[in-house]
């Protein structure tokens, strides 16, 4: 029985934080409002002396190279 | 807790406020959206009526639109002569960017624009690109997410061949 109380206290909490997540009031950006973020300036790897800074600082902290290209900007096509 | 329990509730909220147009609804109608063709000049919007459409939503900044417009030129080529329209539609904002888009690519087929954004709302478009190909009673038989190259090709006409076959 307390088994039962607590699985659905667990339920009941999970409703209430995914009905915030569906609501209407978060800022949802619409495949078809993604122009800014499709733009050049957002690209990670525009600037190659800064992309070669992050690259070796990323190398040195984490003893791991490379694996870290993503094509594209942020439109999120596809 | 239950496993069904859980998919259950998952499926309710990611579902919630979602109003997409699916396979097997009407499509909404092009002119009622104030859609315009982007050839300008008081061009007429393509007539769909009795056609098998594919409607395909693009926009000058989405690489992958971009790479599906010389496999709709195809798709058009081998099957306007039976009965089949692409109708192209832009959602940019900004018009002149859309009409640079299609002067450079200079496609067989109508590109349309959205400059209210009226209809990519209405049939809330899932992805970029994403096309809507209707039956020749302007039904959605098939919806196809972004562009995958020789395999959306395929996909889209293995849908074709099978809509153009429907008689009535």
């Amino acid at each position: 029985m307390k088994t039962f109380f607590l699985a659905a206290i667990s339920l009941l909490g999970c409703a209430v934080a995914f009905s915030g997540c569906a609501s209407a009031n978060l800022a949802r950006v619409k495949p078809w409002e993604r122009a800014t973020l499709a733009g050049y300036d957002m690209r990670p790897d525009r600037d190659p002396l800064h992309a070669a800074m992050s690259e070796h600082t990323f190398f040195s902290r984490e003893a791991a190279n490379g694996g870290r290209a993503v094509g594209g900007s942020g439109c999120g096509c596809n | 807790m239950r496993p069904g329990a859980v998919g259950a509730l998952l499926a309710l909220t990611s579902a919630a406020g979602r109003t997409e147009v699916k396979t097997g609804d009407e499509f909404p109608a092009l002119a009622r959206a104030r859609i315009v063709n982007l050839a300008g000049g008081g061009e007429a919007l393509p007539d769909l009526t009795g056609k098998v459409v594919l409607v395909d939503f693009w926009a000058s900044w989405c690489a992958p639109c971009k790479a599906s417009f010389p496999v709709m030129a195809r798709l058009h080529a081998d099957y306007a002569a039976r009965g089949f329209v692409i109708a192209a539609v832009s959602i940019d904002d900004k018009a002149s960017a859309a009409a640079a888009f299609a002067k450079k690519m200079a496609p067989p087929f109508a590109t349309l624009l959205d400059p209210e954004k009226k209809l990519v709302q209405q049939v809330d478009v899932p992805a970029m690109p994403a096309s809507y190909l209707l039956d020749r009673h302007g039904r959605v038989r098939f919806v196809h997410q972004g562009f995958h190259g020789d395999a959306t090709e395929r996909e889209l006409r293995q849908h074709i061949e099978t809509l153009l076959a429907e008689k009535d």
